[in-house]
């Protein structure tokens, strides 16, 4: 087994995941629990930012500590268009994307040309800057966001219903990894893969690798963007939170917890973060005491995520 | 000579030097198109600096090499493999957690003017069967065959080097660069890495930096002999051994 | 107009001496472990807490600096042996996520122990009036942090420059493994250097806490800054510190004080008072990406 195989166990696995996932708005009808439909579209949301995140940290070998950025950026775009009367999602969620990719596409092409830490930084650099430009814009609402008055009109869907917003939304995360299994193990999926193991060698086999670590890096802003645009949905908020580092933070927590380069990798973390949050905000205040201890157990203990714990991680030898 | 038109490689007056210290000081050598040329030369004499130099990871201070009629100044790594140069590393740099499959199949995936470019986000890697194909041909040339389904960090130091001669073969280079492809090899691997570049040589020009003398002067259709970063002498395996300077400078009394 | 220059200018140095003093434990442990530590800002954080709390306590001052100081060292020390050590050999996505983990955790027991408002920490009585320097008044207390911190960059840049310990933690942060190989315990000098620079977060924590709010998340926009620092000023230089430190603190601070006005001169109103603050808060951050622009390795890479 090298390292690109997603075996086809995990795949029949994740069939029965989605199944699970769209049988749960009638579940939670029928134990009286609607409230949860909306969390539970929240938490795909984050899954589809983390897998996003993956993208660049887990498959591009690229360590970006702004993607908090393009998250946000996907968000605020939403929010101003829509108060500028633009509020069909046909037209404001690939806004939203295209915006998050250009920023990227920016932010990348100065940011990929310093290495290790120093990346690590520039791209930190750029998020705050986003975030204070945004927070000190008295038009875009400054610390108090931007409200989104109301969820974009789609076709004929009536996204105000929670139920009908879940399955957008997870409909759209079903896509996203699909296509993320796609890219994985397409040609460009290896080649972004062999240069996370070995950039050096990948351009001494006449790789243009900092081509493909643009593309690669964009390409999980965009997916950021369009998460942001749905999020901006969920809350009815283009808030400043989404723009913060710590958000950056807890995406990168994320993805450890979930797997690092596994394609299911951002929703397992995702899930299992928020579901815990969720669940010990009610016993406890100081939740925040759990994960820390939670995500220190992860890097000493279990480098591979949780789910690599189980042995549903990307194969290494 | 008649081979003048013929030259793949002219280097032309190279310097490169760190802080004051040079490691090349104006070094010329051409390799003819077809041969296999060895560079020899003491340790810390610039063989390595040289290869980092015409591989594109080191920019020179001065100077010019020109590949195949195209000036390599300020082409990029890739562009260089591309344009038909590529080199094998003296410390093994192949992909340790990829099979050795993987290894070769991303190598020749590289060839953009027989595949097209690897911005392919679709279509699945494993129907690409021609690239997949060349990769198994590829491994059996330099008898790896029934390793292609090992992790490349799991095989042995000889066998490794083989791999790292293979995926800079997978790239279909006019000229080919091996540095010390023999390093850390014990006789008897030795001895099929020699019989492997002998085979190798009937398909494509060979520059080959090695410290092995009988190696160089088994391979060699010429010498050049690189000291203290400037090349005091070139030419046949013949007129090297009988070159005085290079005696005194340096093959001493290994070939007396 | 020169007199505001002037008081801004004084405003950032001052500011640019306290996060010398965060950003020189910080560089020291980059450089020399290559090891990211986000939880930095805790420390100056608990050692502004441990200030307030001490100095409200003892009624001195001068016993919650030290005690803040004491206390924070040896709280460095302890988490340098019994977590940061496993972290040294691992990448920087692992560093960036268990320190992360430290923030958070510290954050909750300081919520836990002191609650969640911010805390008073008063300068001494003796020092809140302003004196007067050329033909306008400066706050004392300003004054004194400017003149701890230059002395406290000047010892520091004795003892890294021209001392025999300094001589060591020059070496371990451009090459470590020569370093060990000289005999030298780079372990236990880590721990030293470690908990020292812990010392001076706890300090720079303290000195600010009357002019800054003692609250939790204090430290983690000074942490960012810190970074920024010695990014500039190349990853391991305490000389890239001390100039990265005084070009963040007085560009932030000048930028603050002056953009919005500079703006109003080429802008209707409007458009300078909302552009000039969002112009200033990203100044430090559009001088970084600059520099890794031209400079991918900082002004004074330690590592040749």
């Amino acid at each position: 087994m090298g390292l690109y195989a997603t075996t086809t166990r995990r795949r029949i696995a994740a069939v029965f995941v989605l199944l699970g996932l769209v049988a749960l708005p009638w579940g939670m009808r029928l134990i009286g629990q609607e409230f949860y439909v909306s969390f539970a579209s929240r938490v795909l949301i984050m899954a589809l930012a983390a897998t996003s995140l993956n993208l660049v940290i887990g498959f591009g070998g690229m360590v970006s500590f702004g993607h908090a950025a393009f998250f946000g950026a996907g968000a605020y775009c939403v929010a101003v268009l829509a108060e500028s009367g633009v509020t069909s999602a046909w037209l404001a969620w690939p806004a939203a994307t295209g915006v998050a990719a250009a920023l990227a596409v920016f932010v990348g092409a100065i940011s990929l040309r310093t290495r290790g830490v120093y990346f690590i930084m520039i791209t930190l650099a750029f998020a705050q800057m986003v975030f204070y430009l945004v927070v000190s814009l008295k038009t875009w609402g400054g610390d108090d966001g931007l409200p989104l008055l109301q969820r974009s009109a789609f076709g004929s869907l009536n996204l105000k219903d929670d139920s009908t917003f879940y399955f957008v939304v997870l409909a759209i995360l079903a896509f996203v990894l699909f296509m993320l299994d796609r890219i994985a193990h397409s040609r460009f999926g290896r080649v972004i893969q062999s240069i996370r193991e070995n950039e050096v060698r990948m351009e001494a086999l006449g790789y243009p690798v900092f081509s493909f670590k643009l593309v690669c890096f964009s390409l999980g802003g965009a997916l950021a963007g369009l998460a942001g645009a749905l999020m901006a949905n969920q809350a009815g908020l283009a808030s400043p939170n989404l723009l913060h580092w710590m958000q950056s933070g807890i995406l990168m927590v994320m993805i450890v917890i979930g797997g690092v380069g596994s394609v299911f990798g951002g929703v397992v973390g995702a899930v299992l973060l928020l579901v815990c949050e969720e669940a010990f905000v009610e016993i406890t205040p100081h939740w925040q005491i759990g994960l820390g201890l939670l995500l220190l157990a992860v890097v000493l203990w279990a480098p591979l995520g949780i789910a690599g714990l189980f042995g549903w991680g990307r194969n290494r030898e | 000579m008649s081979e003048k038109l013929d030259l793949l490689l002219d280097v032309r007056g190279v310097s490169k030097h760190f802080g004051g210290v040079y490691a090349l000081n104006n070094a010329s050598l051409s390799v003819v198109r077809g041969e296999v040329h060895a560079l020899i030369g003491p340790n810390g004499a610039g063989k390595t600096t040289l290869i980092h130099v015409l591989s594109g990871a080191l920019p020179c201070n001065g100077g010019r090499v020109v590949f195949d009629g195209n000036d390599l100044e300020r082409r990029s790594m890739h562009e260089r493999v591309t344009l038909g140069l590529a080199r094998s590393y003296q410390i093994t740099n192949i992909f340790t957690r990829l099979t050795v499959l993987d290894n070769v199949a991303m190598a020749v995936q590289s060839r953009v003017r027989d595949w097209g470019s690897s911005f392919s986000f679709w279509k699945p890697f494993s129907l690409d069967s021609a690239i997949i194909g060349e990769a198994h041909a590829l491994l059996a040339q330099v008898s790896l065959s029934g390793m292609a389904n090992r992790l490349a960090g799991q095989l042995s130091h000889g066998e490794q080097r083989s791999l790292e001669v293979a995926l800079a073969l997978a790239t279909k280079p006019k000229l080919l660069l091996l540095d010390e492809p023999m390093a850390g090899m014990g006789p008897e691997e030795s001895e099929r890495m020699v019989g492997l570049i002998e085979h190798l040589a009937q398909q494509v020009t060979i520059l080959l930096v090695e410290h092995d003398m009988d190696a160089v002067f088994r391979l060699a259709d010429r010498i050049s002999v690189l000291v203290g970063g400037t090349v005091i002498a070139s030419g046949s395996p013949e007129a090297i051994r009988g070159d005085a300077e290079v005696r005194r400078a340096y093959l001493g009394d290994e070939v007396a | 107009m020169t007199q505001l220059i002037l008081e801004q200018a004084l405003n950032g140095l001052q500011f640019g001496l306290m996060l010398f003093l965060l950003a020189a434990g910080l560089t020291l442990v980059f450089g020399i472990m290559d090891m990211i530590n986000l939880a930095h800002g805790s420390l100056y954080m608990v050692g502004a807490y441990l200030a307030a709390e001490v100095t409200q306590a003892s009624g001195s001052f001068i016993t919650g600096v030290g005690v803040a100081m004491l206390g924070t060292g040896v709280l460095a020390v302890v988490l340098e042996v019994v977590l940061l050590r496993r972290l040294y050999a691992r990448n920087h996505l692992a560093q960036v996520l268990a320190t992360f983990a430290l923030i958070l955790i510290a954050n909750e027991c300081v919520r836990i122990v002191w609650g969640a408002q911010t805390l008073m920490l008063n300068a001494p009585d003796a020092l809140s009036g302003p004196v007067r320097i050329g033909g306008f008044l400066y706050p004392s207390y300003r004054l004194l942090i400017i003149g701890v911190g230059a002395l406290i960059a000047g010892l520091l840049y004795v003892l890294v420059a021209r001392t025999r310990i300094g001589m060591w933690v020059r070496a371990g942060a451009s090459n470590r493994e020569m370093t060990e190989a000289l005999g030298i315990n780079v372990r236990l000098l880590f721990t030293a250097v470690f908990a020292f620079g812990a010392a001076l977060c706890a300090l720079a924590g303290a000195m600010l806490g009357p002019l800054l709010a003692v609250q939790v998340g204090m430290g983690e926009s000074i942490l960012i800054l810190a970074f920024v620092v010695i990014v500039i000023g190349g990853i391991g230089s305490i000389r890239g510190a001390l100039v990265g430190s005084l070009l963040v603190g007085l560009v932030d601070t000048l930028g603050r004080a002056m953009l919005p006005a500079m703006l109003r001169a080429l802008f209707s109103p409007e458009v300078a008072s909302s552009l000039g603050p969002a112009l200033a808060s990203v100044l430090i951050y559009v001088l970084m990406a600059a520099i890794l622009f031209w400079r991918p390795e900082g002004l004074f890479p330690a590592r040749a």
